[in-house]
């Protein structure tokens, strides 16, 4: 790896792990982003002359924790590198840290540091952008771009993320069992969340933010390399694999929505959908099936049909009564529905979502799947209501168009039949 | 004489690289493929998917146990390998598990993509042990 330009990359995957040990050693998440970033300023101008260290994750964990040290004796953190002796004797300490790093458990340094950033005291937005900051080392400005906010805002809303996880004081001690299955699960939610952030997107912002998505399935790739005989992480992978798979079929030339049903299959990333199709089947082989497992299977049936009319609707409305089973929610209920309405017809469907009508009320997807079975039943007044309430909740200009056009279609045809 | 490449490295630094350092590195295999399938001697060669979607084998008190991950241990070394095709995982797994297991352990890992090169078959006397 003599090429500067891979620097970045080694650096970009050394720092969960880095930053990580530096949290525990420090006790503090901004010493620890601070002595990282000296770290790898170091590693910049060293490493292209003297080549990169046989491992470049305990040298940077090393030189940040000596650096780190070295500026609170100089009662500074303004310590220049040119002040520093050019070669602070660095490698040589190398062999013996390596040792110690490798007796400790470093899996528990990633998670934590994730779970840090999963704390259920942040909303959902300040968790994505924190873990986008410290974990995967995005500037304030990208995260700001992705979330389609102001950098200065997203300082604040990162700082005041920070105060409130250091609050929440989450253990720096070996986790037990217990607590590490339970900060896995909230790591898990976490990722999926960061990955749906970049999937709803459409339009303008859609192709900065598909790399939510990608950082999502890196991080979630970085958790099963940690964790392998996990089966639901291996399932939220295959699951997002399987979502990630789609990305290029989803939005049109213009940035709007094409629904699954129009997607040109031709367009899906094969090689994703066979990845995510041996995790799911590595996950399901041991026997505990889960909420992500259950949903990777029913993107993977979606997946597995070359055309439309090839999807194996009665098997994924029995993977949904699988989910109902599980996790039982009206959202759920809803898309078994739109599987039922596909097996046995939209009145059958209709007649399942009908009682979450006053739970699901907020919801655009409810009204939306609504106006659908109404329409394929001939119902159209009531069907453009629908539409009209759905429309109501749309949040993003690729959803207000796409029902507009559905609205539209219909006042058309039904101005047709009665003519 | 057949000689085989083996790749190390990591994936993750790998899955951390923009699409135009991928591309480069890409090139330089194309490059060795395209010489090699011009001369006539290219054999057959592959990309592994990640090992987060491997499974390995070992004997444990005579019993074959299946363990999540890759194969890790510096100890052993790497001996051969196949390329075989199968419906799943697991069918890859029971094909893997007639072979004898006293010599190490065995990786299953799906394979990302190949080619089959050009070389023909050998001769009889050349494949034999």
């Amino acid at each position: 790896m003599r090429d500067p330009a891979w620097l970045d990359a080694v650096l970009a995957t050394a720092r969960p792990r880095v930053v990580g040990a530096l949290a525990r050693h420090f006790r503090d998440l901004d010493k620890a982003e601070d002595a990282f970033q000296t770290a790898c300023l170091r590693a910049l101008s060293s490493w292209p002359a003297k080549g990169r260290p046989k491992d470049p994750v305990a040298w940077l964990i090393l030189v940040g924790r000596n650096a780190a040290i070295d500026a609170l004796r100089k009662d500074s953190r303004l310590t220049s590198l040119e002040e520093e002796p050019a070669d602070s004797a660095l490698p040589d300490v190398e062999a013996a840290t390596i040792e110690e790093l490798e007796t400790q458990d470093y899996r528990d340094d990633i998670l934590r540091l994730l779970f840090i950033c999963s704390q259920p005291a942040l909303p959902i937005a300040d968790q994505l952008a924190l873990a986008l900051k410290v974990v995967v080392g995005l500037s304030v400005k990208e995260i700001a771009r992705a979330f389609l906010v102001t950098p200065k805002a997203m300082e604040q809303r990162i700082t005041r993320a920070k105060r409130k996880v250091a609050a929440a004081g989450v253990s720096f001690e070996t986790p037990s069992l217990a607590e590490r299955a339970e900060r896995l699960a909230a790591v898990s939610t976490m990722l999926y969340l960061l990955f749906n952030e970049g999937y709803s997107s459409a339009g303008d912002s859609a192709h900065v933010r598909v790399a939510l998505c990608e950082e999502a399935i890196r991080l979630l790739r970085l958790l099963l390399r940690l964790f392998p005989g996990q089966s639901e992480v291996m399932g939220l992978l295959a699951l997002c694999l399987f979502q990630h798979a789609r990305s290029k079929a989803r939005l049109d030339a213009a940035g709007q929505i094409v629904l699954l049903e129009d997607q040109d299959r031709g367009l899906w990333a094969p090689y994703l959908i066979a990845e995510g199709r041996v995790l799911l089947e590595k996950a399901l082989l041991k026997g505990r099936p889960g909420p992500y497992q259950i949903q990777a299977a029913i993107a993977g049936v979606h997946c597995a049909a070359r055309t439309p009319e090839a999807t194996d609707w009665v098997e994924i409305e029995r993977l949904y009564r699988a989910l109902e089973q599980v996790q039982p929610s009206p959202v759920v209920t809803l898309n078994r529905a739109i599987a039922v309405s596909k097996v046995s017809g939209p009145a059958a469907a209709l007649a399942l979502i009908d009682p979450l009508a006053a739970v699901l009320d907020g919801y655009l997807y409810f009204h939306g799947a609504r106006a659908a079975l109404l329409e394929d039943l001939g119902r159209s007044s009531e069907a453009a209501a629908a539409y009209r309430k759905a429309l109501a909740l749309c949040t993003t200009p690729a959803e207000t168009a796409h029902l507009r056009q559905r609205l539209q279609d219909l006042e058309e045809k039904s101005a047709t039949l009665s003519d | 004489m057949l000689y085989s490449i083996l790749i190390y490295g990591s994936e993750a630094v790998v899955e951390a690289l923009t699409e135009a350092e991928e591309g480069a590195i890409l090139d330089k295999h194309y490059d060795l493929q395209g010489r090699l399938k011009d001369a006539g001697r290219l054999g057959p060669f592959a990309r592994l998917m990640p090992t987060t979607a491997a499974v390995t084998l070992r004997a444990d008190q005579g019993e074959t146990v299946v363990l999540d991950g890759p194969f890790a241990e510096t100890k052993e070394q790497l001996l051969g390998l196949y390329l075989i095709e199968c419906e799943s995982l697991e069918e890859a797994v029971a094909q893997a598990k007639t072979l004898p297991l006293e010599v190490g352990a065995l990786e299953v890992r799906p394979v990302h993509f190949y080619g089959l090169g050009v070389l023909p078959e050998p001769a009889p006397e050349d494949s034999t042990y």
